[in-house]
């Protein structure tokens, strides 16, 4: 045993001794962008979003970098653990030389590194998470969102949910912080449009572990005109098939967060329900020039059509490069200087800023139903909503971040 | 009336699935000992197996049942595959190590599920022939759900049959109330384990492949399942099948009309009622005494003080470890400061499981609670660093005292169920009370004080506390305290017999093991600045069950080296594409080399190379 | 001469199984008692009884006047009573010495000690305790490696550790060599005769009983049949009829003694 001790301890001790070997070592020509995201954790979403990022890479190295530099992306798993995505942030930003950190799904991982970056002084952008705290109660001087938050998108159904009759509502959303906001902002949103609404039945079911009959079932009790939906992936498939066998959402509205997105309405199939108020992104058919470009050569490149995750992974590299070019240095004070008031003039889904007041972009999302077209499930009567539209006035925003 | 009546079926058709993947949980473990992590992948594979087979078959009532049962038997098959391979090499090491192997057989099932069915859910098609809903005293009931209710029972009445009027089934119950009478009527026990084994997969597959047309087929299936699973077999009484049925029913129906009441409680439900259960019954419901005792095994080798020459060696290593800094990278104290904090946590899990053997599946509860007690020190109180750093280790020795209490009247896989239950609580409470502890949004800004902020200094920080704490346990594993402790895991008799208070004892070494680990908690709260309620999760509590078994449990420098291993081979693996495969494959290489752990790998190594040097 | 333990009434069934009935005796100080009987007899759930193991469903046991019943094993223990087990009870995971240093440090009330080296205390003591079994050159063995005679051995030093007024010693000599048990009955005599300590034991081997105990009481089924000395219990026609075909398995044995 004296044996073993000895030579593991000296082995442990001898460990720090690589760190001796790998110094910064940084090519003139490139640019390091660290990126950290839950690729096994939730691989459905986050393939996808790799793959934007990468396309974008691709086009912009194609085009001759950023300044003449090329961009490189050193991209790792976070494990889904927010621990583990901390200690590789500091990885990428000590050892690998990055510039600044993107990426993250999660949103207590998002919180995490955003923290983080505060702490240690470097620029994030927060990609995917949709926690509103990380722009507003808890947000930062270092760090900037790009998707449309919890409660923008809660917003853009609000204002689609007051059109309809339904007075009373029912909400389900899984029992976590993204579920608890995103109710929270839609009974505020609905509320304000519409004092006359009551809200008569809450259901929380753990996220991923949904009870879905026992769920559906004490919702119909409470025999609400309407339901307000914020479960997604395997939930939603569970709950959409428990409601439809209970004739739950016959004669019902339902408004449902995200589900318009491929990454949610794809795996439903034939049993997807239509006519849903939704959010997403109706990927195939949005027409616009920038927009078929950028599909066009997603679908060249990886053989499939881009998700929400894909358009999110390309639009963060757009606004890193528009950032990059603006600032015309990769120094972290020039950079964060470049990120305030950001205008990115050209995305596949229109020009979007970064708010100097609250470091959230305007990047929209699609409001519209789900429908069925050649037996597949899409969205229907859709529009762009523009996320500027869905924030409160800047002056509202700054007043409810924390002072720095 | 019609409304609770259909509310009641539908917690029913509940049941029946959970009682499916339950029931095969309970008999590997009644007859193999063990603790089977892979249950849910074999349930997930199950499940995607049938997707596969039902799409092929599309429509057709003879083709669905033919596809599930199909399904289920491939799985038996894997599991048989496993069992011949792996696990059968390893009846004989320590209590509890099969349970590492399992591990790394689900990392490898993650990902080659992934790399087979891809990334998205899949949502197989509803069960030809039961595809609407019949009403029932007005309220519609999915016919499905009244086929899966009819399963349930007859699955068991099947399995009864099996056990009463079948030779094998009189042998397994025979093995699973006393396994070495079995041992000793000459029966072959290989071939008993083997069987057993792929007939608890075959339940486990076909609980999956049923699922089919109730929910999309997904990479979580697995882990979000098996939580549950051996919660309900612990409520029924390990080993015991028809246990499991009346315990999935009870879990299922309290939960069909508990969400009625209080929607948010589903969360933590099912851990709830466990606790109750085991605070009033300690072998479950329908479990005998005896049965939470893992297979006998070879008692330990006395504890051995280091000689001169490998202390001077330690002092020498630590001394390098403690000047690293000086010349590494930043990046790299910051994973030194990692191994520390997980080195610390295991070595207070090896107090309680190794030196105390009380096998906790919840360490983590102590170690969060250190880490939260920090945290919200500095946030509600506004405590500086250090003093915040000793409040964190209090809180979790308060956290210790409160749950220890309950969890020392129990003894084997009871107590480990239950202090698993108690960090499942204190987990869902935290993830819960968004106003105080900020949910699943965690608490952020718990920094280092300005002059500790420095990677390097912040290191020496961590070097004090960890080392200290180590060194501390150590210290304690060698007084009279861990003696005695050592005693009532070896003989409670006999601790007994010679005057020893043997459960405050044992109350105060688990005492002891969750103030360290709350100390590991505090540290890693300050070198991450920001805690979740992932530091209370079950993720944690088996990291560091693995870090100590595949240390080796028999050695006290076993937490020491599994720490350094896991955390040193996970941070080099995934940067790898398909890294939990790679992980897993490590892990199963690992087990099968060294069954009695790595310092007991070690050990023999050092041991082949003096002998064939002389 | 004093009783140092006085038993009454003494009952205890497990489910339908009157496993003691009415036991009633006293045992004067420095008396060597056998207990004897036929398999499941009862006289472990005696001495269970006694030692606090189990609740008796009647009866009482004074220990010098003190009452014992409702007590744990370990407070009982505390009163002044050893004990040996029918099947071992050791701490395997450590060596011989360790064993009985256990007991020295609960003696000398430093289990919470958490600072001090365990196996640097009472090593004197410890190795005196040994060497009254004569088990002195197997002090550093590891306990699991030990025959199953030594491990006997080794738990009446165990016992012998906090000076018990009383030692209750079930089957002490079970597993032994016909030589090595009348060698460990005389040591234990010898105790005895020293002072201090008064002795039960039970024992299937007659020799042994009737080579050594001042006094015998036979169990069967419970209840007491018999009491008397050696010669008298030889000649107990009930002692006889009891252990079926024992008389002449008597008649052997005493031709030995
Ligand atoms: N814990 C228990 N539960 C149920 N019955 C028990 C228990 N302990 C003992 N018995 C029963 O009580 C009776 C007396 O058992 P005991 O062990 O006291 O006998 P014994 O005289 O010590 O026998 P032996 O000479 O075989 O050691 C037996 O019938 C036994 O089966
Ligand atoms: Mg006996």
């Amino acid at each position: 045993m004296n044996l073993i001790r000895r030579t593991v301890l000296g082995a442990l001790a001898a460990m720090p001794l690589t760190g001796l070997t790998t110094g910064i070592s940084l090519a003139q020509d490139t640019i390091v962008l660290g990126e950290v995201n839950s690729y096994t954790r939730l691989p459905a979403f986050t393939e996808p979003y790799k793959k934007g990022w990468q396309l974008a890479v691709e086009q912009i190295n194609a085009a001759g970098g950023i300044d003449g530099k090329q961009l490189e992306v050193i991209s790792r798993d976070d494990t889904g653990d927010p621990a583990t995505a901390i200690r590789i942030a500091e990885e990428l930003v000590s050892k690998d030389g990055a510039v600044l950190i993107f990426g993250t799904f999660l949103s207590n991982i998002g919180l995490a590194v955003s923290d983080f970056a505060k702490q240690k002084e470097v620029l994030f952008l927060a990609s995917e998470p949709l926690s509103d705290a990380i722009v507003w109660s808890k947000g930062n001087k270092y760090t900037y969102r790009l998707r449309p938050s919890t409660h923008m998108q809660a917003a853009m159904l609000a204002e689609q949910a007051a059109k309809l009759d339904a007075v009373k509502w029912a909400t389900v959303a899984p029992n976590y912080a993204y579920g608890q906001d995103a109710v929270k902002a839609f009974k505020a949103e609905l509320t304000k449009l519409r004092p006359d609404v009551e809200f008569v039945e809450e259901q929380w079911p753990p996220v991923f572990k949904i009870d879905a009959g026992s769920t559906v079932r004490a919702l119909e009790a409470a025999k609400p005109d309407a339901i307000y939906n914020v479960t997604f992936g395997g939930d939603l498939a569970k709950f959409v098939r428990e409601g439809s066998l209970r004739f739950l959402f016959e004669d019902r509205d339902v408004a449902s967060l995200l589900t318009g997105e491929p990454e949610y309405l794809d795996p439903l199939g034939a049993e997807a329900p239509t006519g849903w108020i939704v959010t997403g992104y109706p990927s195939t058919d949005i027409e616009t020039d920038e927009h078929k470009a950028f599909a066009d050569a997603y679908m060249e490149k990886f053989g499939e059509a881009p998700k929400t995750g894909s358009i999110v992974g390309y639009n963060s590299i757009l606004a890193i490069a528009a950032a990059l070019e603006k600032a015309g240095s990769t120094d972290t004070d020039a950079l964060l200087t470049a990120m305030e008031g950001l205008i990115v003039e050209s995305s596949p889904t229109g020009p979007f800023t970064f708010r100097a007041a609250d470091h959230q972009s305007t990047m929209g999302a699609y409001v519209g139903k789900t429908g069925m077209v050649d037996g597949k499930p899409s969205m229907v009567d859709w529009a762009y909503a523009d996320g500027a539209d869905y924030l409160p006035s800047e002056d509202d925003a700054a007043a409810l971040r924390p002072t720095e | 009336m019609g409304f609770y009546f259909a509310q009641l079926l539908t917690g029913l058709a509940n049941a029946s699935s959970l009682f499916l993947i339950a029931s095969g949980l309970s008999i590997i473990f009644g007859v193999t000992r063990i603790v089977n992590f892979a249950h849910g992948s074999f349930y997930m594979v199950g499940a995607y197996i049938a997707y596969t087979l039902v799409s092929l078959w599309s429509g057709s009532i003879f083709g669905f049942w033919v596809s599930v049962l199909l399904a289920a038997m491939v799985v038996g098959m894997i599991g048989l595959v496993i069992e011949l391979t792996i696990l059968r090499r390893i009846y004989h090491a320590p209590e509890l190590f099969q349970l590492v192997a399992t591990f790394g057989v689900v990392l490898i099932f993650q990902d080659a599920t992934l790399a087979i069915w891809g990334a998205e859910d899949l949502l197989g098609p509803r069960a030809p022939g039961l595809n609407s809903a019949v009403r029932i005293m007005g309220e519609p009931i999915p016919e499905y759900d009244l086929a899966l209710i009819a399963i349930g029972p007859v699955v068991l009445l099947a399995i009864w049959l099996l056990f009463h009027k079948t030779r094998w089934g009189v042998l397994v119950r025979a093995a699973t109330q006393d396994r070495e009478m079995v041992g000793a009527l000459g029966v072959n026990q290989a071939w008993l384990f083997s069987a057993a084994f792929v007939l608890g997969s075959f339940l486990a597959g076909l609980g999956g492949a049923l699922q089919i047309p109730r929910e999309a087929v997904s990479l979580q299936m697995d882990l979000s399942i098996i939580g549950e699973a051996f919660v309900v077999v612990v409520i029924g009484g390990m080993g015991s099948v028809s246990g499991a049925f009346v315990a999935a029913v009870l879990i299922s129906v309290l939960n069909a009309f508990a969400i009625l009441i209080f929607p948010q409680i589903s969360i933590v439900l099912p851990f709830v009622i466990m606790a109750i259960v085991l605070i009033f019954r300690p072998h479950g419901l329908f479990g005998k005494p005896g049965s939470e005792k893992g297979a006998p095994e070879e008692p330990d080798q006395p504890l051995a003080l280091m000689d001169q020459k490998s202390a001077m060696v330690l002092m020498a290593a630590l001394l390098v470890l403690a000047i690293s800094p000086v010349f590494t990278a930043d990046f790299t104290t910051v994973l030194m400061v990692d191994v520390m904090v997980a080195t610390l946590f295991a070595v207070s899990l090896h107090f309680m499981m190794g030196v105390g053997g009380m096998v906790s599946f919840g360490h983590a509860a102590y170690f969060g609670v250190g880490a939260y007690g920090a945290a919200m020190a500095v946030k509600f109180l506004g405590f500086g660093m250090i003093p915040a750093m000793i409040f964190g280790p209090v809180c979790a020795v308060l956290a210790a005292l409160f749950f220890g209490w309950f969890c020392v009247r129990l003894s084997g896989v009871y107590l480990a169920m239950l202090t698993l239950a108690a960090a499942q609580i204190l987990w869902g409470v935290t993830f819960q009370w968004q106003e105080f502890t900020g949910g699943d949004d965690g608490i952020l800004g718990v920094w280092p004080a300005k002059w500790a902020s420095a990677d390097k200094v912040y290191f020496y920080i961590a070097f004090v506390f960890c080392i200290g704490g180590i060194w501390a346990l150590r210290r304690a594993a060698f007084s009279p305290f861990g003696y005695i402790l050592r005693g009532i895991r070896d003989s409670q008799t006999r601790a007994e017999a010679i005057g020893i208070d043997t459960r405050f004892h044992q109350w105060m070494g688990f005492v002891l093991a969750g103030g360290f680990a709350g100390l590991a908690g505090v540290v890693f709260a300050f070198s991450k600045g920001s805690v979740f309620p992932d530091t209370l999760g079950i993720a944690l509590s088996i990291d560091g069950l693995i870090m100590v078994l595949l240390g080796g449990i028999h050695a006290l420098a076993g937490p020491i080296l599994g720490a350094g291993a896991f955390v040193l081979i996970e941070d080099w693996v995934t940067r790898l594409d398909y890294w939990r495969f790679i992980f897993g494959a490590i892990i199963l290489i690992v087990v099968l080399l060294a069954p009695d752990g790595i310092a007991g790998g070690i050990q023999r190594l050092l041991r082949g190379l003096k002998g064939g040097r002389a | 001469m004093t009783n140092v333990l006085e038993v009454r009434n003494l009952s205890k069934s497990f489910g339908g199984v009157q496993a003691v009935k009415d036991v009633h005796f006293d045992l004067k100080e420095g008396e060597f008692l056998a207990l004897i009987g036929p398999n499941g007899a009862g006289k472990t759930t005696c001495f269970n009884m006694l030692n606090g193991y189990l609740k008796p469903n009647a009866g009482s046991v004074s220990l010098r006047g003190q009452a014992l019943i409702g007590h744990p094993p370990r407070k009982i223990w505390r009163m002044g009573v050893g004990r040996t087990f029918q099947i071992t009870a050791t701490f395997l995971s450590m060596t011989v010495v360790e064993n009985v240093q256990m007991a020295l440090i609960s003696h000398h009330r430093r289990v919470y000690d958490l600072f001090s080296r365990a196996t640097r205390l009472y090593v004197d003591e410890a190795m005196a305790l040994l060497e009254l079994v004569s088990m002195q050159d197997q002090a550093g063995r590891a306990c699991s490696e030990l025959a199953y005679g030594d491990l006997k051995r080794l738990e009446l030093a165990i016992a012998l550790a906090h000076e018990p007024a009383l030692l209750l010693m079930d089957e002490p000599t079970a597993g032994m060599a016909p030589s090595e048990r009348l060698a460990l009955m005389a040591l234990t005599a010898e105790i005895v005769a020293k002072g201090g300590v008064s002795v039960v034991f039970t024992e299937h081997d007659m020799d042994v009983v009737f080579a050594h105990a001042h006094r015998i009481l036979v169990l069967n089924r419970g209840e007491l049949i018999a009491e008397g000395t050696g010669s008298e219990i030889r000649t107990n026609p009930l002692v006889q009829e009891v252990y079926l075909g024992g008389g002449s398995v008597f008649e052997a044995e005493s031709a030995h003694a």
